[in-house]
Order: structure tokens, then sequence, then C-alpha cells
């Protein structure tokens, strides 16, 4: 008999609830005897702006640490352009919602770099510590930071495992629409979270796909048909810091 | 046995003025700190995104777990039944509410939107260990105010005994809530320790005794009444030196455990051996300086039961605390997140490196000041409440 644990309860019963909501995803109407439309959702589909978001869908990424080159920084140049944060050479104090981590191997000192952001997981810590509840997940696991309930305290900051968060230390202007920012609240990566919710890739994809070396993949880890899901069934890929059991959506390949 | 008569601090000396002055001094220069962190935002800090809580926090944390335990005495006489502490009750239980009220105001001055307060009070993640420190806060002030209630109005002290039972076990689940902020931090090598918990009550005894034993000292003086007999001077002795030594048995075994896990070696090392400002104010000013000396003199035969060695020794087990919230708080920011365990990692983001920090002139102007709302409070109360045992006339 295998061995029962609380850990296969839990995904059971979240396998569960997912299969019951993927159910309901099939809309059927029974237009008469023998006669029954099924309509399946469009999964490239952008989703309408008053329709929710539902966890149908589990957003992910997917990077190449074999394709990424230490040398290019597209994503984070993307990312600095779309969402209006930049550097101002204060590495204490910028914002910074990717960067490019270097890692070595102090044994024969092998070298890989690769963009590190919000790691979007499936528990993430900085929710759980947030205590008015401004950072949360939406069902489709996007991890987002409410920037009218953030109150600053940065405790989310103290709790990420994977340093994503800034805390925004001065006044700021030029903010983009899509992104509002605000001195004395924390961000991160929001995934691109209003190109998402169009129907587009977030803007480091794009453009790591143009200019760079294609190493980031986008996708819906919850459908089997898609690149990233194939690329994560075919291919050995892992988590930062997976020992950890925040299952973050960010997968690595070649790493 | 006696009925204790309570007074008001009047025919103060002009040393309680010069107090009242130098706090409300502090209290002006914090407040002014405050609206220039709010102005210019905390880049004026030495603040960081590495260092996400400085100096302001340290004091907040201090002064929180120093209320908790500044209960000591009340808990003392009404939980344990030991009488002799209970002239001192009522004072126990001011200053466990004003340190809370100076610690939270510190805490609420740091935040990046202090101007969104309601917002933290009508929105509440119940997952969180913050949102819960809320409950435990307002619930303590609440029990804490009851208590006071029972103990200072007519006919209600039958209702004490109960009261003082409830505020001991919420100091309790206080501070450990205090403890496991920290606690449940699994991000951060250096917390993520149940340890924390009760490292943080054994520290809440140090901190509120020593806060009891100087307010009292300094309240005889400006006084000049004798409410402290030779018995209580040997009794606080006799705690200060039980207390720091449950704090110092805590802070071996929360290290010790670090040690022996292969995984919490670098961070052991950081803090304790690698010779850097937290491994300094570890050793000189937590362990020499908070509590060596203090105890040391505590323990001396000679000089042991005077009341200048407890004032000292009690002043000296404060800088300790200080010390100690110091190295946890930003000794354990500043050590690297680890990211890739084994590898050697950088970035633009600082990943990998020591964090750095250097405490703010506001910074430190907004912390010290928790400490003289804290006081001042307490002193205004005491001005205007029976708080205090007659005790006798010096002189």
């Amino acid at each position: 008999m295998s061995k029962f644990s609380l850990k296969d309860a839990y995904i059971d019963k979240a396998r569960r609830d997912f299969l019951k909501k993927a159910g309901a995803g099939v809309a059927t109407t029974v237009l008469g005897a023998g006669i029954t439309l099924m309509a399946y959702p469009d999964p490239a589909a952008a989703r309408k702006p008053d329709e929710p978001v539902d966890a149908s869908k589990r957003w992910g990424l997917l990077i190449d640490a074999n394709k990424c080159k230490e040398d290019c920084n597209a994503c984070v140049t993307a990312c600095s352009q779309e969402n209006g944060w930049k550097l101002d050479g204060d590495p204490r104090h910028d914002s910074q919602w990717i960067r490019k981590l270097t890692i070595k191997n102090p044994q024969g000192g092998f070298t890989q770099s690769f963009p590190v952001m919000c790691q979007h997981c499936t528990n993430p810590p900085c929710t759980d510590v947030c205590p008015t509840g401004a950072s949360f997940k939406r069902a489709d696991g996007i991890v987002l930071v409410d920037k009218h309930i953030c109150i600053g305290c940065r405790y989310c900051m103290m709790a990420c495992p994977y340093k994503a968060r800034s805390f925004i230390h001065q006044p700021l202007e030029d903010q983009k629409p899509h992104a509002p920012r605000g001195k004395g609240t924390v961000e991160a990566c929001t995934l691109c979270v209003h190109r998402v919710d169009r129907g587009d890739q977030p803007a480091c994809v794009e453009r790591c796909s143009k200019d760079g070396n294609g190493a980031l993949i986008f996708g819906d880890l919850n459908d089997p048909n898609s690149e990233i899901s194939k690329q994560i069934a075919t291919y050995p890929t892992r988590q930062i810091r997976a020992d950890l059991g925040v299952d973050p959506g960010v997968r690595y390949k070649n790493l | 046995m006696a009925r204790t008569v309570y007074m008001k601090l009047q025919n103060h000396t002009g040393y309680f003025d010069i107090l009242i002055l130098l706090h409300v001094a502090v209290i002006a220069v914090g407040m002014g700190s405050v609206y220039y962190m709010e102005h210019f935002g905390h880049i004026v800090t030495g603040m960081s995104n590495q260092i996400v809580w400085g100096t302001p926090h340290v004091f907040a944390i201090f002064l929180i777990i120093a209320a908790s335990g500044a209960l000591n005495v009340a808990s003392i006489s009404s939980v344990f039944s030991k009488y002799g502490y209970k002239p001192y009750a009522r004072l126990s239980g001011l200053l466990a509410l004003s340190l809370l009220a100076g610690g939270l105001a510190v805490l609420v001055l740091d935040l990046g939107r202090p101007d969104r307060l309601m917002v933290a009070m009508t929105k509440y993640n119940f997952k969180s260990i913050f949102a819960w420190n809320i409950y435990l806060y307002s619930g303590f002030m609440v029990i804490v105010l009851a208590y006071l209630f029972t103990m200072m109005a007519k006919k209600m002290d039958k209702y004490t005994k109960i009261a003082g039972y409830a505020a001991f076990a919420w100091r309790l689940i206080l501070t450990t809530g205090t403890g496991s902020i920290f606690g449940f931090l699994m991000a951060r090598e250096a917390y993520d320790s149940a340890l924390l918990a009760p490292l943080f009550i054994a520290s809440s005894f140090v901190y509120g005794l020593a806060f009891t034993v100087l307010v009292l000292i300094t309240v005889c003086h400006t006084s000049q009444r004798s409410m402290m007999n030779e018995d209580m001077v040997r009794n606080f002795r006799g705690l200060l030196i039980i207390f720091m030594a449950a704090v110092l048995y805590f802070t071996a075994i929360f290290h010790l455990t670090n040690m022996y896990s292969a995984e919490h070696a670098g961070v052991e090392w950081f803090i304790l051996a690698s010779g850097n400002v937290y491994s300094l104010i570890f050793w000189i000013g937590q362990i020499l300086i908070g509590s060596v000396i203090p105890m040391a003199m505590l323990a001396w035969p000679k000089i042991g039961g005077k009341r200048q060695t407890l004032s000292i020794a009690s002043v000296l087990m404060l800088i300790g605390g200080i010390a100690q919230v110091y190295v946890i708080l930003i000794g354990g920011q500043a050590y690297p997140m680890v990211l890739f365990p084994g590898m050697e990692v950088t970035s633009s983001f600082q990943d990998g490196m020591v964090g750095t920090y250097t405490p703010s002139l506001p910074e430190i102007a907004l912390g010290v000041s928790g400490i003289s709302i804290a006081m001042l409070l307490s002193g205004f109360i005491m001005r205007v409440m029976p708080f205090l045992p007659r005790g006798d006339r010096m002189g």
C-alpha cells in the first residue's frame, strides 16, 4: 500500500479542483434531441476585459540557460522600457524587476548567465506574509502587488526567497499607465500581465526572440499542447530552490 | 499585610522636568525625521533593497519585546502570588502599554505609506503573521487596560487574578508572534527557526524588567521617595540574572542548532566568526556589555545588592538588547540570500554580496523617539493618575 502523505492529498485535491474547473470550461448546450453543441475555449485567445481570470491557465516561463548569453541584456532592457523602471547606477536602491544572474561553479569555474525575476510561485511566501493582502496571486498564477493597498511594510521582501521584489525609495515621474508605480510601495515583475491579458507575450520573451537568443518561452503550463509544456515534458528542467516547496511558475532548462 | 497606598507622581524634582523636556525634544526630532523620510522617500535612510528593515525596526521590535516583558512584575504578583511585587503591578502594566505604543509608533511611521494606516487596520490577510500581530497588539492593549482597571477601580480587585492570568497568557502569545515574524521566514538563512519565539520571550523578560527597574529607580529619585526596599532590590537583582541566563541559553541553542547543520554553517560563520560589524556587535555588544558584565556586576556580592549596580546593569542589558535585535535583524538580512547553494552568484542587484548598511541619522532619531514616546507617555500618566506606591520620603 502506498504511504499516505498530506502533500499528496493536497496535490490530489488541487488536481480534482482543476479538473472540475477545466470541465466547466467546456460549455455545453443541448439544442435538441440528439444534438449537442460543445464550445471549447480557444487557449490562445485573449481574455475579455470583463471576463474573470480563472485557474484553467497557469502562466509560466521556461528559460534556457544554454541559449542565454552573458553579454545579452535584451530581456532586462525590454522589461525596463515596457514597465518604466530604470537603472540609475544605484544598485542598492534601483528597482530591478528582472536581472541577469551569473553563477559560477567554484570547482572548475563553469559559468552560466540567465535572467531571474518574480518566479510567480504556486505557494508564494510574499502573499502569505502580506498583512493587507496587497500581494496576491491571480487564479492564473500571476503574482502581483495591488498598489492601492500596499502599505510599504516590506515584509514580502523579507519573505521572497528569490530577492525578486524592489521597494520604491524615491518619488517617481513618467510612469506607464499600464504599470502604476509609487514611492513607498513594493513592486516586482508582473509577467507583463497587461500584455498577457490582451493575448500578447511578456516584453522580455518577445525581445529575447527578436534581439536575443530565443532563450525564453512563455505559455500555459496547464495546456499539454503549449510549447512550454512540451519542452518541460521532453527535457530536464528545474526550478530555483525547488526544495522550498513554493513551486515557481518559472522553470529553467540546461541549468 | 499593610495595604499599599498609591500616589500620583507629585512634588517631583527638576530632574523630572528635564527628563520630560529631553523626551519632548527627542520626539520632535523623530517626527521631523519622519517628515524628511516621507518627503524624500527611504533613499535618505541606510535601508536598501537588500536591508529592507533597518534601525527603526530594531527599536520597534526591541520596544515591542520589552512591552510584553514589562508586565513581568504584575504577572509575578497576580499569577505567581508573590505579593511583594504587588505595589509595582500598576506601574508594570503602564510600562507595558507605553512601551508597546512607542514600538508600534516607530513601526507605523517607518512604513513606505504611513498614510495608509487605515488600510492596514481594515484589510486583513489572515494568513499573515503580521496581520495576526495587529490583533495580538490591540488585544494586549485591551487586556492590560482591563487588568489595570481591576487593580485601580473600587471593588474590582476580585477580578485582578483572572485578568492577570489572561494578560500573562496573552503576553506569551504576543512575543511568540513577534518571534515568529522572523521564525516563519524560510527564505533567509538567519531566520527560519521556531527557536526565535522562545528566544524573544526570554529576551522580553530581561528588557521589560530592566525598563521597569530603571523607571522605578528614576521615579524614586525624582519624587524623593523610597519605593523599593532592600528585599525588592535583591529580588530584581536575582531575576535579572536568571532571565539573562535564559536568553544566553536560547541564544546558544539557536546558534548550536544552526552550526550543526552544514546548510546554515555559512550564516553562523558570518554572524559569529567573520569579524565583521555584526560579529563585533554580537560578541562585544550583546554578550560582553549586554550580558556578561551586567551579570557579573549583579552576582558580585560586594556591589550586586546596590541600587546603582542595579541601574547600571539594567542600562547595560538594554544596550545589549538593542545589540541583540540589531544582529538578528540587520545581520540576518546582510547575509546574502542563497539562490544557488554551492555556487558563486553575481548580478547587478547585489546577489551573492554581503549587504551594506549604515544607519542614517533620521532612522536613529525615529528609533530613539520610540523610547521617548514610551517614557513621555508613562511620565504623563504617572503624573495624573495614581500609579506609584507611596513609599517613604527619603532624606
